[in-house]
């Protein structure tokens, strides 16, 4: 690509432009990283499976602001827990909206964590060196489930308070640890008040911190490791990219396509390349 | 690998060529195997189920023994060194610089003082997080009202507060049955509406009359008689209790809770509930199989009451 030579204008701006993100990189490194996860090399053959965990990052992003908003208006307790919920979907000025995109957020997120998990084991992107990412994402997954389990009862309507009973109930069957499973979640032996406040405070405060934290190290290590080829293509099965004009070469195995596009037999000479 | 060569970067991550991979094996599905065949024993038949804890005992060992196999070969024995000069190098390379108990023991107490002071603050605080939810536990007795109000051999439907500072949320309901004297002594089957399933609000089976509000000392109790009650149904999973509250159907493992109960001053006042096996016989006559409160689903007899600790922190 030939350079435009820049007028002096321009080189001005540009330097004004660039002023302060060399300020910070000089200080921080910080321009450089970002640099580095956003141009980083990922496979020639990546889909748009590969979006799926961007996409599930993007409905963690939205019920984070939303939860956010939604905590300034919602009262975590068994009188005024219900009324502030109506409060906030029928008369504070777009509420309905807020309150909707977390409810069916939440869906969406479960939804897409299992697609992305489900394209992570067809993909076989779960192998070498990649299974700590796979344990990580099985604690985000429970970390997921374990947040719409205890966002589920903070509306405390009767939906809300009776899946609730159940739910901690099912805990409380668990073998040996069930007893004290149950009673813990409630913070006593009744679902009361205690239960909501606790529930509201692991809602909102304990696992998103702990997703954020694992959703870290996650990313982390998919930058570090890199993305996996789909399944179907010539670096997936095995194949090495030899820079000897043959093409794709199946490493250890017997090459699937015929040697030699040499020309045409003659016996008035040999050639070097047979 | 084909892999490291397009690892973004450029750089391959290992320089080494061969994954640490442990070798192919069989022992994950035989131990799998044995999870599942003492699952699945547990349920139908014991025999079976330790025939799965062996089988998951065994060939968890072999997993391991395999697994680590090569992390508990003895290292290889250092290759000689070829002449005395590299050997010099070689021996220079490898040692660690020299550590000073000093510089150990700040480092030991660093870390010791950073511990003690961690746990200092960790603990109590995690204390609080989990102590208040099991102490405390002991239940008001609550006043029901005058004993005329529960007419003989019919049961009423009773809500009540069973806490005195928890308002609406500590409401509950009880199925009460006047069972008339049993050697002049007054008899009741009192029965709670949760469900031993998970929980549920159970409803009797049978004619609803007009429900009726008593003010006493423990706070608004409301009273529903119901005629004819042929027994007790759950609206989650279909579970179904006859009138003793013995399961008849559907997925409870026990049959209803009850509550224990005295005389005062002409009102009945409600005890501390207590879980129950089996009913045996009919209203002042039963027998019942009465053990410490358990969770809804919570076996209380049987082999599978060892799965579930009683709660002895309920006074
Ligand atoms: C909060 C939830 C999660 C977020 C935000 C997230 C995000 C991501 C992103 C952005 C990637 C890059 C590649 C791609 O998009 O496919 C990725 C890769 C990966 N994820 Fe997740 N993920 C989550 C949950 C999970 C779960 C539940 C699992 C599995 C149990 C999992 C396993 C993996 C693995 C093994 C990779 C590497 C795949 C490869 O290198 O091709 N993740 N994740
Ligand atoms: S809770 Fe009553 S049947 Fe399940």
């Amino acid at each position: 690509m030939a350079r435009r030579r820049k007028s002096k204008r321009q080189q001005q701006l540009q330097a004004l432009i660039m002023a302060p993100l060399d300020w910070l990189e000089e200080r921080s490194g910080l321009v450089g990283a970002v640099k580095y996860f956003l141009f980083r090399k990922v496979p020639a053959e990546s889909n748009w499976f590969h979006t799926l965990g961007s996409a599930t990052l993007t409905a963690f992003l939205v019920q984070l602001v939303t939860g956010v908003i939604l905590a300034m208006y919602y009262k975590p307790s068994p009188e005024e827990a219900y009324g502030s919920i109506q409060k906030i979907t029928n008369d504070l000025t777009l509420g309905w909206l807020v309150r909707g995109t977390h409810r069916w957020g939440a869906s969406v997120f479960i939804i897409l964590l299992f697609l992305h998990m489900g394209r992570v084991f067809l993909f076989g992107a779960y192998k070498y060196p990649r299974e700590l990412n796979w344990l990580v994402g099985v604690i985000l997954l429970t970390l997921a489930l374990a947040e719409g389990l205890t966002g589920y009862l903070l509306p405390w309507d009767q939906t809300a308070y009776w899946a609730t009973v159940v739910a901690i109930n099912i805990n409380a069957n668990a073998p040996i640890v069930g007893p004290f499973l149950g009673d813990f979640l409630r913070g006593g032996a009744e679902i009361g008040e205690e239960t909501l406040a606790r529930f509201y405070s692991l809602h909102m405060l304990v696992i998103p911190g702990g997703l954020i934290g694992l959703i870290t190290l996650h990313l982390y290590l998919v930058i570090r490791l890199g993305v996996t080829e789909p399944p179907w293509t010539k670096a997936a099965a095995g194949y090495e990219f030899l820079d000897d004009g043959r093409g794709p070469v199946r490493k250890g195995l017997v090459e699937p396509r015929p040697r030699g596009n040499g020309s045409i037999g003659t016996p008035a000479r040999t050639e070097s390349e047979v | 690998m084909a892999d490291e060569l397009e690892r973004p970067g450029g750089e391959p991550v290992e320089p080494e060529a061969e994954p640490h991979l442990p070798s192919p094996t069989i022992w994950p599905f035989a131990f799998a195997g044995g999870v599942a065949l003492l699952l699945v024993g547990l349920i139908i038949n014991w025999i079976l189920a330790a025939i799965g804890a062996v089988l998951l005992l065994v060939f968890g060992f072999l997993w391991i023994r395999e697994a680590t196999s090569e992390v508990r070969r003895p290292p290889a024995a250092a290759p000689p060194a070829a002449a005395p000069v590299s050997e010099l190098a070689v021996a220079e390379e490898e040692e660690e610089p020299e550590r000073y108990p000093r510089s150990v023991f700040l480092e030991m107490s660093t870390l010791g003082v950073g511990a003690l002071i961690g746990g200092i603050v960790t603990l109590p605080a995690l204390g609080f997080m989990v102590a208040p939810a099991f102490v405390g536990q002991e239940h008001d007795e609550v006043d029901l009202g005058p004993l005329a109000n529960f007419p003989k051999d019919q049961f009423v439907i009773t809500t009540f507060n069973s806490k005195k500072d928890e308002g609406s949320v500590g409401r509950r309901t009880a199925f009460i049955r006047n069972n008339g004297l049993k050697n002049d002594v007054p008899s009741f089957t009192i029965i709670s509406n949760r469900c031993a399933h998970l929980g549920c609000p159970t409803q009797p089976q049978g004619l609803p009359g007009k429900a009726k509000d008593v003010k006493g000392s423990s706070g608004t109790v409301t009273i529903i008689p119901v005629a004819s009650v042929s027994g007790f149904q759950c609206p989650c999973h279909g579970g179904a209790y006859d009138d003793e509250g013995n399961r008849t159907a559907g997925p409870p493992v026990r049959a209803l809770d009850r509550y224990e109960f005295l005389v005062r001053e002409g009102n009945l006042v409600l005890g501390k509930p207590y879980s129950v096996g089996k009913v045996i016989g009919k209203s002042a006559d039963a027998k019942i199989e009465a053990y410490r409160v358990a969770d809804p689903g919570q076996h209380v007899d049987g082999p599978e009451q060892y799965f579930y600790p009683p709660k002895v922190w309920i006074p």
